[in-house]
């Protein structure tokens, strides 16, 4: 059995707090080529703690350990410098592009999908409140005709924020809500549409041909539309994160992500594993329940909040 | 519903299995094995590590002596400490002897409060307790619409206030709408909030030490990674939960926040929530869940599952007639009928032992299927269902004109039958239950 940590270690502790007991418990050591495996066990728990997961846990910490061999990291600062880097640089192998795609002949169609509870309701009202200041005309469109609600509540963010509301009737066909709302928003001169869609399980067959539909349509009405296919995240999930992000890319392409609630504890170490494992970028991050509560993706300053923060 | 989870753990045991003799360092490789299973499905570390020291304590004993059977002892081992980590056993809703009975629901936004608090009111109301819900959140823009809507649905009565943001003050109109109304169960659905956020935090216990609740549930996404153990110990340090609500079950999420929330608070989880539908809330049985994810099965749950939905007259007089003159193809179809009302195929197979999710996906049942069988059955003659032994090839056609499926499928149908009624024929005398094979292709 691996060497595992004893208690005493807070997890409010931050993460790099943490990572600093090791590397200068054990960075010299590293570096003189003799590698400690207790050391390196508690590097690897504190990024599975931030729910990293295995896979990314054991690639980072490997080169971690390859660098600290080969003396390319020395000091304290040296050793967090590299886990950023190595995290930042996860982040913008691939797709890495953080900036919504406009379509040159408005309307951009945007299409926002996820499980049940990931916030893409709350996320639709932010990014409308974000396109409304930049002076963008934005119609919000609620084919989420299932949850009870849910097409007040997106009415309701489009009055906060300005922006247009075609909703659809509860239980009504969601794509032919999209569909309309294609034509309606190019009649009226929009700049941006966002469709909101039902919460839906990866694992309900039916629900997944539901939102292929949905965007079958919308292509149906516009070909290079939608535009954006965003995929929202709830920031505490786990590793089930990776099983969605591959289910709900197969059905539709998936063009960026969009992970919510990182204002709480929770880490969001998992968006790595995300990244790599449908090489789609991370767009947004949701920091709060206010309509300012929405900050562009920077590889960087996640890499920096996820270890020290 | 770990799914995954119990593939991997059944994995690692699979390979002690058929062993005689254990050595250390085969129990040190199941163990490690054992750990990274458990970190994959977000199993907290502290829990973990806890957990393996647990079992490897308990273990060390095997490999010394040559028991009988030294891989199943391990195995048992693991299931008993996987049912402690779960709970030891089930513990439903505590009720006040002086109605009404007060549940306030908490937890993180999106966790699931709203549809939660609706499901809990429908199966209270169903065991015969009048339930009352009360829109305390505020906050998110058409959530007090959303249970309204619910609640109209489910003809369950629901408290709302537009005109103030105290919550203090509706969740005890609430609660007194409630006793005037003389209803068993008042049901608080509070907003989502972070367990961080101290000054929502403080307005929960407002709500609390001002009506008392009886129960404070945390209602908490199945899907929850390492953060699951924070967040419970954050809602429980500040309000003193009194239980869990784990929702979001029915995806494929290994389950591990069901293992890090109790073990981090012991506070029991009494339900789950296993699907989009009101009546998609069921009781939590750790020592059924630990047999679940060690691939025990769930045969408890499916027999109970299976009491619920079948008619026992109908079954007993079925079983009559199958002992004295044989199958025919009206009970065949009446069997069919009977194993609809248990639900989807895949739920019920999920509880059989050494079913997994792999295995699953080759099922692929098709709930048209069952009506296409139906369809095929009543387009025959009374008589052709009693023998259908005569059924020739221009019957077949006729048959299958009149339920407008292909001649292959009568044929499949009637090659199924024919097995099932050699099936029961070895099966007299006290065999089990399985199902016709093909029939789920």
């Amino acid at each position: 059995m691996p060497l595992l940590r004893k208690a005493g270690d807070s997890p409010r502790r931050s993460l790099w707090q943490r990572i600093k007991d090791v590397a200068l418990a054990d960075v010299t050591v590293l570096a003189r080529g003799g590698v400690k495996a207790g050391s390196i066990e508690r590097l690897e728990e504190i990024l599975l703690e931030a729910d990293f997961g295995v896979p990314v846990t054991l690639r980072l910490v490997d080169e971690v350990k390859r660098l600290a061999t080969r003396g390319d990291v020395k000091t304290e600062a040296e050793f967090l410098k590299a886990l950023q880097s190595l995290v930042a640089g996860s982040l913008r192998a691939g797709k890495s592009d953080t900036a919504l795609v406009m379509s040159g002949q408005p309307p951009t169609v945007i299409v926002v999908i996820g499980v049940n509870g990931a916030g893409k309701t709350t996320f639709i009202g932010k990014l409308s409140a974000r396109l409304r200041r930049e002076g963008k005309k934005v119609m919000v469109v609620a084919a989420d005709t299932f949850r009870a609600g849910a097409i007040d509540q997106l009415r309701v963010w489009a009055e906060r924020t300005g922006a247009e509301f075609i909703g659809g009737q509860p239980g009504g066909d969601p794509a032919s809500v999209a569909f309309d709302a294609i034509d309606a928003a190019t009649s009226r001169g929009m700049d941006v549409v966002i469709v909101d869609t039902a919460g839906r399980l990866h694992t309900s067959d039916s629900l997944m041909d539901e939102l292929r539909k949905v965007v079958r349509v919308i292509t149906r009405r516009r070909p290079d539309a939608p535009h954006e296919t965003l995929l929202v995240l709830d920031g505490t999930i786990g590793q089930n994160a990776v099983a969605q992000a591959r289910t709900f890319s197969a059905a539709v392409p998936i063009s960026g992500l969009v992970v919510t609630k990182v204002d709480g504890t929770a880490k969001g170490g998992i968006v790595v594993a995300v990244h790599e494992a449908i090489d789609a970028p991370v767009k947004f991050l949701g920091t709060g329940e206010q309509a300012g509560d929405l900050e562009a993706f920077d590889a960087d300053a996640f890499a920096r909040e996820v270890l020290e923060g | 519903m770990f799914d995954e989870l119990s593939e991997k753990v059944s994995g690692v045991f699979s390979k002690l299995r058929g062993r005689g003799v254990l050595s250390d360092a085969d129990i040190k490789d199941g163990l490690r094995e054992m750990r990274r299973v458990l970190l994959e499905a977000d199993v907290s570390f502290q829990l973990t590590r806890e957990f393996l020291e647990r079992v490897e304590q308990k273990a060390a004993g095997i490999a010394a002596i040559r028991t009988v059977a030294p891989a199943q002892q391990l195995v048992k081992i693991v299931h008993d400490e996987l049912t402690a980590m779960l709970g030891e056993k089930r513990e439903g809703l505590v009720f006040n002897s002086v109605p009404p009975t007060v549940v306030m629901l908490v937890g993180l936004q999106g966790s699931g409060k709203t549809t939660t608090a609706a499901k809990l009111a429908r199966r209270l109301k169903a065991e015969g307790r009048p339930t009352r819900l009360v829109a305390a959140d505020v906050y998110r823009p058409a959530a007090i619409d959303q249970l309204e809507t619910l609640g109209a649905q489910l003809e369950v009565p629901v408290h709302a206030d537009r005109t103030t943001k105290d919550v203090v003050k509706i969740a005890r109109a609430g609660i007194e709408e409630g006793r005037r109304a003389r209803d068993r169960v008042v049901v608080l659905d509070t907003a989502g909030r972070l367990q961080i956020d101290e000054q929502m935090m403080a307005e929960l216990v407002r709500v609390r030490d001002a009506v008392h609740p009886d129960e404070i549930l945390l209602v908490a996404d199945g899907m929850t990674g390492q953060d699951a153990v924070r967040i419970a110990q954050g809602f429980n340090d500040a309000l003193g939960i009194t239980g869990v609500i784990l929702t979001k079950m029915d995806g494929d999420a290994r389950g591990g926040a069901a293992l890090s929330i109790y073990g981090a608070t012991k506070k029991p989880i009494k339900y789950i929530g296993v699907g989009e539908k009101a009546d998609a809330l069921e009781e939590f049985h750790p020592e059924r869940m630990a047999g679940r994810i060690l691939q025990m099965g769930d045969i408890v749950s499916l027999v109970e599952k299976a009491q619920e939905a079948f008619d026992a007259a109908e079954a007993k007089k079925l079983e009559k007639k199958v002992r004295k003159e044989g199958v025919d193809l009206q009970d065949f179809l009446t069997a069919m009928k009977q194993m609809q009302k248990l639900g989807p195929l895949e739920g019920l197979l999920k509880m059989l032992p050494g079913v997994n999710a792999k295995m699953l996906k080759q099922v692929n049942s098709d709930p048209k299927r069952m009506k296409h069988v139906e369809a095929i059955v009543l387009s025959m003659t009374a008589q052709e269902r009693k023998t259908p032994g005569i059924i020739n090839g221009s019957r077949r056609a006729r048959i299958a004109k009149g339920a407008g499926r292909p001649i292959s499928e009568v044929n499949k149908l009637l090659d199924q039958f024919r097995e099932m009624q050699k099936m029961m024929k070895k099966a007299t005398g006290g065999g089990r239950m399985s199902l016709p094979p093909g029939l789920m292709r």
